[in-house]
C-alpha cells in the first residue's frame, strides 16, 4: 500500500473538519474523491501536503507505511507527494523556470542524486511544456502572474509532470476550466498515469472522471468516507446527488 | 545679567566642540570656506546634534545614538584593505576610481588614468575655489543639522566636472573608506556638476572594517544641468559598527533624467539623506532603495523631493528586509511647490519583516501647493506570506531556500530600477550575499 489514512481527525481554527477519515491508495491506482461543498476534499489535500493550521487531534498518515506528519512539506515533496493546488498562488518576481529548476534540483538534491544540469533541464522543460500548451513566453514570467485560469492548472500539472511524483493529489483540478482547457489538463495527467504512480483526484463533480478515468472513486461527507466503489458509483452521484449521503456521516 | 537659556550638552556635543575648536585653524579651505564653517558652527553650538524632539529626526535620535564623538581621523599609511573589498563588489563593472580615504581626497589609491578629456577631478576646496559657477553648500537640504556637522569639519573630498555634453566611457566610482585600526571620524564632502547634455554613472561607496566603531558624516553635493543624465547608486557597505549619516543634495535642471539609487546593508547606525530638487521643467526621477537588516542595526532612509518645476515626473521605490531586533526608517517628503503643476509624483515603501523583534517606521508625507498634479504614495510592513512559502515547499524547496527566494524576488523588483546592467547584477549578488549570511 503506497498510501494509508488511518482515523484522521483534523481540526482548523477549532473547527473540526476531518472526523476519522480511513483511506487507502495502491501503488498505481487512481482514487477519485469527490463530496459536496465542506465535506473536508481540500482538507485532505492540504493535510497530506503538510499545510501549517491544520492540527490532527487524532489518527495518522502514512507513505510506504511510515507517518509523514511531522515531516515538513519539503521532505514530504521529495518522498514523492505532490499537490496541484485548487487555486495556484501568485509568486511576484520567481520566474517559472527558475522555480521548476529549484524545486526539481532541491528534491534530487534531498533523494541524494545528482542534480540536472542546465542544458538537461532546458531540455525536459520544453518538451513537458510542448505538451501542455505551454509556450517559453510564460515560462520566462513570475510563476502564475497574469495566468489565466487554465494556464494556471496547466503550470500545476507542468510542475508533476517534471517533478515526477509517486503520488500526486490533484484538488479540483477542474474548476474554472472550461471544456477544451480541461481536455488538455485530462490529457496531461493521463500521460502521467504509471503503475508507479498514484493519484488522488479531487473533485465535486463527475465531469472530471470521464476524462481521467479512476480505478476507484471515494465519497467523502462530513469529514470521513461514507462510500466507495467503482468509477460507476461517480455516475450514480452525478444521477442522485449527494443529498444520500447527508444523514450517514452524521 | 544675561542668562542663556541652553539645553546641557551630551558628551558627544561637547566633544564636537572641543575639536572644533582644536582643529579650526587647520581645517582646509579658503576664507569662504572658513566663514562656512563658522556659521555652521554656531548654528551647532546653538542646537547641538538632531533629537527625537526634532520632527525629521523623530525615529533617528542622532543624540542619544552618538555618544561620543570620535577624534578626526588622520591621513592613512597604507592602502586600505576596505578598497580591496569594495572594488571586488564592483568587479563586474569596471568603474574608475576616486578613492576618499579617511575624509580625504587620495589620488595615490586612485585611478591613475582619469582620462576621459569630458572629466575633471580636483581636490575639493582647490575645486570650490576655482569654479565661478558653483558656491559651496547652497544646495537642496542646506539648512539640515547633520549636514551642517559637515560643513564645520569637512577635511576634503573631490570636486568632479563632467563637461558639457560628455559621456564618460566607463562608471567613476567614489570610494570612501576607512583604513585606521582605531575609532576616528571623517567628515568627507564632494561636489559633483554634470554640465548640461553630459551622461554620468557615479557610484558612491561607503566601506571600513568590522568591529571598529568609527564614524562618518559625510555630503555630496550634485548639480545636474539641463539634458543631462545621471545615475547615481550608493553602496553602504560599512563595517558592522560604524555610525554613518550621509546627505545627499541634488539640484536638478530641465529636461534631464535623474536616477538615484541606495543599497545599504554594512553599518550599525546608518542615515542616508536624499534631498532632490527638480528646479527645471520636464524632467523625469526615480528615487529607489533597497536596505537590508539583520541584528540590531538601524538604517534610516529619508528623503526630501521638492518638485520646483513644472511638467517634472518623479517615482520612489523603497524596500526594507529587516531581521534580527533591526529598526528601519524610512521618511519620503513630496514637495510640490505653487508653480509646479502637471507634477507626476509617486512613492512606495515596503518593509518585509522576518523577525518579530523587528521594527519598520514607514513616514510618507505629501506637501502640494499647486492645483493640477498627479501625487500618491503608499506603504506596507508586513511578513513573508505563509501561503507562498507553503507553495514554494510543497514544491520541496526547503523553507529557508523559500524564504530566499521570496526575498530575494521582493529586493531584485527594486534593484532592477538600476540601468547599469554590471551594477545591477553587483548588488543583486551582494543581496544574495546577505541572504547567505541570515542564521
Amino acid at each position: 500500500m503506497l498510501l494509508e489514512v488511518k482515523n484522521l481527525h483534523v481540526e482548523v481554527d477549532d473547527k473540526k473538519i476531518l472526523n476519522g477519515l480511513t483511506l487507502s491508495v495502491e501503488k498505481g491506482q487512481v482514487a477519485a474523491i469527490m463530496g459536496p461543498n465542506g465535506s473536508g476534499k481540500s482538507t485532505l489535500a492540504y493535510v497530506l501536503a503538510g499545510k501549517d493550521n491544520y492540527k490532527v487531534t487524532e489518527g495518522d498518515v502514512l507513505l510506504d507505511g511510515k507517518s509523514i506528519l511531522a515531516m515538513a512539506p519539503d521532505e514530504r515533496a521529495a518522498k514523492g507527494l505532490f499537490l496541484a493546488f485548487q487555486y495556484p498562488v501568485e509568486v511576484p518576481g520567481v520566474a517559472t523556470m527558475t522555480f521548476l529548476r529549484t524545486a526539481l534540483n532541491a528534491q534530487r538534491k534531498t533523494r541524494g542524486e545528482a542534480e540536472l544540469s542546465t542544458p538537461e533541464f532546458m531540455k525536459l522543460v520544453r518538451e513537458t511544456s510542448k505538451h501542455l500548451g505551454i509556450d517559453q513566453e510564460m515560462l520566462r514570467r513570475a510563476v502564475n502572474v497574469g495566468f489565466s485560469g487554465g494556464e494556471k492548472k496547466r503550470n500545476e500539472i507542468l510542475q508533476m509532470a517534471i517533478l515526477q511524483p509517486r503520488l500526486a493529489v490533484l484538488d479540483e483540478t477542474d474548476s474554472g476550466l472550461d471544456i477544451d482547457a480541461l481536455k488538455i489538463v485530462a490529457e496531461g495527467v493521463n500521460r502521467l498515469r504509471s503503475p508507479k504512480r498514484s493519484m488522488i483526484v479531487i473533485t465535486h463533480y463527475q465531469r472530471l472522471l470521464n476524462f481521467i478515468v479512476p480505478d476507484v472513486v471515494h465519497v467523502l461527507a462530513k469529514g470521513r468516507v461514507v462510500k466507495s466503489g467503482g468509477k460507476e458509483l461517480a455516475l450514480e452521484l452525478e444521477a442522485k446527488g449527494y443529498a444520500q449521503y447527508a444523514d450517514e456521516a452524521a | 545679567m544675561n542668562a542663556e537659556v541652553r539645553a546641557i550638552k551630551t558628551s558627544a556635543e561637547q566633544g564636537l566642540v572641543q575639536a572644533y575648536a582644536g582643529a579650526r585653524g587647520t581645517l582646509p579651505g579658503d576664507g569662504v570656506v572658513a566663514a562656512l564653517r563658522e556659521d555652521a558652527f554656531k548654528r551647532f553650538d546653538a542646537g547641538g546634534l538632531p533629537h527625537r524632539r526634532v520632527e525629521e529626526w523623530k525615529y533617528t535620535d542622532l543624540r542619544a545614538l552618538m555618544r561620543e564623538a570620535k577624534p578626526l581621523a588622520g591621513p592613512a599609511d597604507r592602502r586600505p584593505e576596505a578598497i580591496v573589498d569594495i572594488t571586488s563588489v564592483l568587479s563586474g563593472v569596471e568603474p574608475s576610481l576616486i578613492a576618499i580615504v579617511n575624509g580625504r581626497y587620495a589620488p595615490e589609491w586612485s585611478d591613475k588614468n582619469q582620462s576621459d578629456p569630458g572629466v575633471t577631478v580636483l581636490e575639493l576646496f582647490a575645486f570650490a575655489g576655482g569654479s565661478p559657477d558653483y558656491r559651496l553648500g547652497q544646495g537642496p537640504g542646506k539648512d539640515d543639522a547633520a549636514l551642517g556637522l559637515n560643513t564645520v569639519f569637512m577635511t576634503g573630498g573631490v570636486g568632479l566636472r563632467i563637461k558639457k555634453n560628455a559621456a564618460p566611457a566607463k562608471p567613476i566610482h567614489i570610494a570612501h573608506v576607512f583604513s585606521g585600526k582605531a575609532a576616528a571620524a571623517m567628515y568627507p564632502r564632494s561636489v559633483v556638476v554634470v554640465e548640461p547634455g553630459a551622461h554620468l554613472t557615479l557610484i558612491e561607496s561607503f566601506s571600513g572594517p568590522d568591529g571598529i566603531d568609527y564614524q562618518v558624516n559625510s555630503a555630496l553635493e550634485l548639480v545636474i544641468g539641463d539634458n543631462a543624465q545621471v545615475d547615481h547608486i550608493k553602496i553602504g557597505y560599512d563595517g558592522n559598527a560604524a555610525l554613518r549619516v550621509s546627505t545627499l543634495g541634488a539640484t536638478v535642471g530641465a529636461k534631464a533624467a535623474y536616477r538615484d539609487f541606495v543599497f545599504t546593508s554594512g553599518g550599525a547606525v546608518v542615515r542616508n539623506q536624499t534631498f532632490v530638487r527638480f528646479a527645471g521643467e520636464g524632467t523625469k526621477g526615480a528615487i529607489g532603495g533597497v536596505s537590508l537588516l539583520k541584528n540590531r542595526q538601524h538604517i534610516d532612509n529619508t528623503l526630501v523631493i521638492e518638485h520646483a518645476a513644472a511638467n517634472c515626473e518623479s517615482r520612489e521605490q523603497f524596500k526594507t528586509v529587516l531581521d534580527g531586533q533591526s529598526h528601519g526608517v524610512f521618511q519620503g517628503k513630496i514637495v510640490v511647490e505653487p508653480h509646479a503643476q502637471k507634477t507626476d509624483a509617486k512613492m512606495m515603501t515596503r518593509a518585509l519583516l522576518l523577525s518579530e523583534d523587528a521594527e519598520a517606521d514607514n513616514k510618507p508625507e505629501l506637501e502640494i501647493f499647486a492645483d493640477d498634479v498627479v501625487c500618491g504614495h503608499g506603504a506596507t510592513a508586513g511578513a513573508l506570506d505563509p501561503g507562498l512559502k507553503f507553495y514554494l515547499m510543497s514544491r520541496g524547496i526547503s523553507e529557508k531556500e523559500s524564504e530566499a527566494l521570496l526575498i530575494e524576488a521582493f529586493i531584485d523588483e527594486t534593484i532592477e530600477q538600476i540601468a547599469h546592467e554590471g551594477i545591477r547584477d553587483a548588488l543583486k549578488f551582494a543581496a544574495l550575499k546577505w541572504l547567505g549570511t541570515r542564521g
